[in-house]
């Protein structure tokens, strides 16, 4: 099937969506968000990639050789890194909220009642 | 707002939502036929053009080095954000408390591993331009050499390592370091981050021109990013684990 690997990126980010909306829990929260930010790796990745292809590294195969997209990859590298810190932040937030309100329940949080 | 209206706004979003989901993987290239081109482009540029075995560091460096330092500054701010959050609740010192790990055994494997992963580090980030590999990737592992020490010996040898001396002047050095290069290549001429120094030979660690100072620059920031959240999260909970909360 051609487009299995869109079909899981997709379900991934509803699986994330539906974390998101339902999250009783902020640090919970953050990992649905990470979650849906892990779908975007598998679309990059998924669009990049050519039959037969091998990593874009010529260090020992010519460059002639058959590759996947380089440009998708670097894409998906860098936003692993700064998805890693911005989840920080959203537990440090989580952290303050915490010490404000004394919980991490949204729903029990005068201010983010929605 | 209840749980249950919630979800029916929600549901009624989700319709909209799959919709457009339906529309764009219908729309998309079957999975394995990439139509391109930048990419194509690219790998078949980057050996002849800039003398670079990794396709996928010259995009990150060179070719597009101007996103990454979007990236890398978005990093920088997440880590600064952390601190200035975490510091502003803290108001007593941490550094006096004794953390220690009691077993030799322990100590001894996690220093050794901890000056291997550092070893690791530097050379996924040197090589960055021949093997997979690079300034992100090598500043990760470089921190997780720090978080080692941490682990397996004490708090207050993580202190000192990692903490003061190391994390905030090296995460401010790469960050500035990375856009200093980008100025340095306008002052002399080029376009901003391009790359301006010969681009040396294939597969030797001298090639890569000024991208691979960008590289190094982009190590420093990520590792020092990284130190700087992992030792704002300790001093918290080593903090509160002491009684040592609250204002």
């Amino acid at each position: 099937m051609t487009i299995l690997p869109y079909l899981l990126a997709v379900w991934i980010f509803l699986v994330g969506l539906v974390g998101i909306v339902t999250s009783r829990n902020l640090i919970h929260l953050t990992v649905c968000v990470s979650i849906c930010q892990s779908a975007t790796y598998i679309l990059l990745l998924a669009i990049g990639y050519k039959s037969h292809g091998t990593a874009p590294v010529f260090a020992d195969i010519p460059t002639s050789r058959k590759v996947v997209d380089p440009v998708v990859q670097s894409l998906t590298l860098t936003d692993i890194v700064v998805a890693v810190a911005v989840s920080a932040l959203l537990l440090a937030l989580a952290l303050k909220v915490f010490e404000a309100e004394g919980s991490l329940d949204p729903a029990e949080i005068a201010e983010l009642k929605g | 707002m209840t749980t249950r209206v919630r979800l029916a706004v929600f549901s009624s979003g989700l319709v909209l939502v799959a919709a457009l989901l339906v529309d764009g993987v219908s729309n998309l290239p079957p999975f394995g036929r990439y139509a391109g081109p930048y990419g194509d482009i690219v790998a078949r540029l980057v050996e002849p053009q800039r003398h670079m075995a990794n396709a996928v560091t010259a995009v990150v460096f060179d070719y597009r080095g101007f996103d990454t330092m979007g990236e890398e500054l978005i990093l920088f701010a997440a880590a600064s954000a952390v601190a200035l959050l975490l510091r502003e609740m803290r108001d007593h010192d941490t550094s006096d408390l004794v953390e220690g790990i009691r077993s030799d055994a322990l100590r001894g494997v996690g220093a050794l591993a901890a000056i291997v992963t550092f070893v690791l580090a530097l050379q996924v980030v040197a090589h960055g331009f021949i093997t997979p590999g690079g300034g992100f990737q090598g500043g990760v592992v470089l921190s997780a050499a720090f978080a080692l020490v941490f682990l397996t010996n004490e708090y207050r040898a993580y202190n000192r390592l990692a903490s003061s001396s190391f994390a905030e002047p090296v995460e401010a050095l790469g960050a500035g370091g990375y856009v200093f290069l980008g100025l340095l290549a306008l002052a002399l001429g080029f376009g901003f981050l391009e790359n301006f120094l010969p681009f040396g030979v294939t597969g030797r660690l001298r090639s890569g021109g000024s991208a691979a100072i960008v590289n190094w620059s982009s190590a420093l920031a990520v590792s020092g990013g990284f130190a700087l959240i992992f030792s704002e999260y300790l001093q918290e909970n080593v903090a509160v684990r002491h009684g040592r909360v609250g204002k």
